[in-house]
């Protein structure tokens, strides 16, 4: 019998498990079928920082929530619809988050006495009507797929390995996911293992299979395919697309990239990335420290590469004195910032966006550098390219701030088409540059161009170009070591005034303002223009007026930031952190922003920013 | 002593096609240590041997730290960058690994290279990338004006040891060593013949040279070595080291070798110098070939686009799941 299909407009899934159990590939493999299919999509994995935290504890639960839907979406969702859960403790550490009617499937297989009790359950939650208001699927689904596999021959333990698949398989069919990608992936995978790879096959098939057969699943359902705007898509994480788009500038600008990194959680994956792209001339470089590793950067870039140097916050700390002295030197440089918890080690897996101050000011002396942030995981690739204009065009350390929330996120994104992206031209110094008096040539180092200020940057290798530059303060033109008051106050507001001048190649603040009509303004910055666009949405679709903008310049800012904060009678300004943004807007603007802030390591949700935005236009009217 | 062009140090290097003199490599700078420091000395030698080994002085690059000693580039009408406190060797490196046609130099001190940078020091010499490291030892802080350095004397007093240190000293050769240098040397602000000879070697050999060149700070450790110099008793205090060549010491006579493989030899000719010394080994302690960081990297850049094909940026982006939209959303 034809089993009813039910049309959504979106759904929200969620795979917990051990952090042992493979819910990040799960939950990846989904999100490729789901993007093959054709929906938007948003996800939001979340680990944690141990490797392999004790299995069945609520601290080695690891998940994956995906959202996708028939139309545009913006996050990876609120509140799950679905939660698959492979043990007690991932049932526990998620159910929180559950609104009542969501659908629970429950491996289970591990719901023994101990290990209720080592994931704090005082009885069987299955069994004791905790659950009640949420649709139950209790199945065993490690003795299902041990079952299904036995042919195989595998020991119990890799045969239970691979119930994930079986879950995958299950959902797969539970929401018309096409299965082709996800064979591939494990035919391609395990080509080497054929007992591990037919395994895994006859797993996810047999979940497929068990939720077309089973009577306990009454319904599948069907999320149409999204119209999107015509073009070549694929699925992308930030920390992917951030990677592209440092080689993207460096075949753009012919410059060789050379990244000088240290591993850091979140920011590895670049590392590991960039390793692959040795054809295209990139030189990955894994130092002794976060120190060498922007020297290296730094080194490279006087020798005339593209310098990257990766890290998160604590590494930004270690760097500070070498960003400075790219300050100083007046060289390209990009240093991304993948933002985590703070302060010192503090959350390691989870996103916060509290390295903007250390961004701007977390350095001795007047030392200003360009900032630039991402807005979701596609994003980062533009964000990356703008970084590598900005620095190559100013001769000027730029801060990339990311976070972990786009780094390890991921989005459809439709591929760029290169030739339109900006030119990126280094501009090498060849030959001499001022007549001295007595009319002899000579190539002086700190001689500027007139309309950017960048210096000229002269490479290793050209003749009669030789020069020195250091940390000391130097002469202005000249360049040479200079310690004369007059010229220190005019070096440091030269710098400072070249910085500014970004801001003329940067287009003005665009506001969403689609009635025209709005008095509040909510301005962000970063990863969170995802909620605050699903938020605005909302509003919307209530009837109210709500302006949006979105800063992609954090320094210096777009020249018409403050007459666009000037026209709103409102100005909300939500951060995961303590206002940093804020700060920063008050204190140059003199313009009364409200801050909402939550550094709860997760991103915001639409439904409380909508809660806060409603409340403020209400205020408004009253 | 004649170099021969191409050396493997120097061998991606181009060449001058006129010849060069001392003056070539001074630079309009003044130069500004104190009166009677040692590091004119070594400027002076370093600028009169440049031009022997007859490459293009925009391919040579000085980069130092922070110190008396890393003042040294500015002196010098070459590329140079005096940088920050002991991260020389990191910078460097960079440098070195994108630039196989640079001659890349670093200056430092005993305090920069030892103290603040040791961690760099130690790693560039590990990974041997092509470098030559000019390490100034004066056993003393002189920028900062005569604190103790990691090479100072136990008990010695200085302003912040007013009771007399109580830090052991490192002893730079062994340190070296004790990383695997392939390339370890040490020699005298004071004689110019053997520092250019070893300066000669170190920028000859491919990977990481470290000189350790004994510098005298006449303003806060004066006479620092002052018995290696003293013509009585620096015969008897020296111990010369050329490769295959005898060494004595009293009754005990060996050929040196260094070329061997193991560096344990080295290390213990190393400790010769108990601190008092008495005995001071002087020239190459060691000097091995093994491949070099950079030429392996760039190797791995050359072999990935031989067997891959050039980078194709559309197809890497694209990657190998994409679809496409053919119809605007209505």
């Amino acid at each position: 019998m034809a089993k009813q299909v039910k049309q959504l407009d979106r759904v929200i899934i969620r795979f917990a498990g051990d952090s042992g159990d493979g819910m990040q590939l799960t939950g990846d493999r989904f999100t490729h079928e789901t993007a093959a299919f054709g929906n938007d999509l948003s996800t939001l994995p979340n680990f944690p920082a141990e490797i392999r935290a004790p299995a069945g504890t609520l601290p080695g639960v690891s998940s994956f929530q995906l959202h996708f839907a028939d139309h545009d979406i913006l996050t990876p969702g609120d509140a799950p619809d679905v939660l698959v859960a492979m043990n007690p403790a991932a049932l526990r550490a998620n159910t929180k988050d559950l609104a009542a009617g969501a659908t629970i499937i429950v491996d289970t297989h591990d719901f023994t006495a101990r290990n209720l009790t080592r994931a704090g359950y005082a009885a069987n939650p299955l069994e004791d009507g905790s659950l009640d208001k949420f649709s139950l699927h209790s199945v065993d689904l490690t003795a299902l797929t041990v079952e299904a596999i036995k042919e195989f021959g595998l020991t119990r333990k890799d045969a239970g390995r691979t119930k994930n698949m079986f879950a995958l398989g299950l959902l797969s069919w539970l929401y018309g996911r096409p299965v082709e990608s996800t064979e591939a992936y494990l035919t391609k995978r395990f080509a080497s293992k054929p007992d591990i790879r037919d395994a895994n096959l006859a797993a996810f098939r047999a979940g497929w299979n068990f939720g077309e057969t089973t009577e306990g699943f009454a319904v599948s359902y069907e999320v149409k395919p999204a119209p999107m705007r015509v073009g070549t898509y694929r699925n992308i994480t930030g920390n992917l697309a951030l990677s592209y788009g440092l080689v993207t500038a460096s075949v753009r600008s012919r410059l060789p990239l050379f990244l000088g990194a240290y591993p850091i959680t979140p920011a590895s994956d670049i590392l590991h990335e960039l390793s692959k792209h040795k054809r295209f001339g990139v030189v990955t470089f894994q130092a002794e420290d976060e120190i060498a590793g922007i020297g290296a950067a730094l080194g490279a870039s006087f020798g005339g590469s593209l310098g990257v140097t990766t890290t998160s916050g604590p590494g930004i700390a270690l760097k500070s004195e070498t960003i400075g002295l790219a300050v100083s030197l007046e060289l390209p440089l990009i240093v991304v910032d993948v933002q985590r918890g703070g302060p010192s080690t503090g959350l390691p897996t989870r996103t916060e966006q509290s390295d903007l101050l250390q961004a701007m000011f977390g350095r001795n002396g007047e030392a200003p550098v360009a900032i630039v942030a991402p807005q979701s995981p596609g994003d980062c690739f533009d964000a990356a390219v703008e970084a590598a204009r900005i620095a190559v065009t100013y001769r000027t350390p730029v801060m990339l701030l990311s976070d972990g929330y786009l780094a390890n996120g991921s989005e459809p994104w439709q591929l760029p088409d290169l030739d339109n992206l900006p030119t990126i031209d280094p501009a090498f110094a060849t030959a001499a540059n001022h007549e001295t008096e007595v009319g002899d040539r000579e190539f002086w180092p700190y001689k500027r161009d007139p309309e950017t200020l960048a210096r000229p940057w002269a490479i290793p290798g050209t003749p009669d170009l030789e020069h020195r530059v250091g940390g000391l303060e130097k002469a202005d033109g000249h360049g040479s070591i200079s310690y004369d008051p007059t010229n220190h106050d005019l070096m440091v507001r030269t710098r400072q005034a070249k910085i500014d001048r970004i801001a003329d190649s940067i287009g003005p603040l665009e506001v969403d303002d689609p009635s025209g009509q709005a008095r509040l303004l909510v301005l962000g910055w970063g990863s969170t223009y995802g909620p605050i666009g699903a938020a605005c949405r909302r509003l919307r679709r209530h009837g109210l007026d709500v302006a949006q903008a979105h800063l992609r310049h954090l320094n210096p800012f777009p020249s018409n930031l403050g007459e666009v904060l000037r026209r709103y009678d409102r100005v909300v300004v939500p951060e995961m952190n303590l206002g940093q943004l804020g700060l920063l807007l008050r204190a140059k603007y003199l313009v009364d922003v409200i801050g909402y802030t939550q550094v709860r390591g997760l991103p915001f949700t639409a439904t409380e920013l909508e809660a806060v935005f409603t409340t403020t236009i209400e205020e408004l009217h009253r | 002593m004649t170099t021969n062009l191409p050396t493997p140090g120097l061998r991606d290097v181009p060449t001058a096609e006129t010849p060069m003199t001392r003056k070539d490599f001074a630079s309009d700078q003044e130069v500004r240590w104190c009166p009677g420091c040692g590091d004119y000395i070594i400027l002076a030698a370093v600028q009169g041997f440049l031009p022997t080994l007859g490459l293009r002085k925009e391919n040579i690059v000085f980069v130092s730290g922070i110190g008396c000693s890393s003042r040294f580039p500015y002196y010098l009408e070459t590329y140079g960058m005096h940088s920050i406190h002991g991260r020389a060797p990191a910078i460097a490196t960079g440098l070195a690994t994108a630039r196989p046609d640079l001659s890349v130099w670093v200056v430092t001190g005993d305090g920069d290279a030892l103290s603040i940078g040791g961690n760099h020091l130690i790693h560039a010499l590990r990974r041997n990338v092509n470098l030559t490291i000019l390490l100034f030892n004066n056993r003393i802080y002189g920028l900062t004006k005569g604190q103790y350095s990691p090479t100072s004397e136990p008990g010695k007093i200085t302003k912040s040891t007013p009771m007399g240190s109580v830090d052991r000293p490192f002893n730079p050769v062994s340190l070296a060593l004790g990383a695997e240098a392939t390339f370890v040397a040490r020699t005298l602000d004071s004689d110019r013949a053997h520092l250019t000879e070893v300066l000669q070697a170190a920028a000859s050999h491919r990977g990481t040279s470290l000189v350790e060149i004994y510098q005298n700070c006449p303003i806060f450790n004066d006479g620092a070595f002052d018995v290696l110099k003293d013509k009585e008793q620096a015969e008897a205090r020296l111990v010369r080291l050329e490769h295959g060549k005898p060494v004595r010491i009293g009754e005990r006579e060996w050929i040196h070798d260094a070329h061997a493989d193991d560096p344990s030899r080295a290390f213990e000719i190393s400790r010769l110098d108990d601190g008092t010394m008495a005995h001071v080994p002087i020239g190459i302690f060691r000097q091995v070939e093994r491949p070099t960081y950079d030429d392996q990297v760039r190797s791995q850049l050359t072999s990935a686009a031989a067997t891959q094909g050039e980078g194709d940026l559309d197809a890497l982006i694209a990657g190998s799941d994409t679809w496409t939209v053919s119809h605007a959303p209505s």
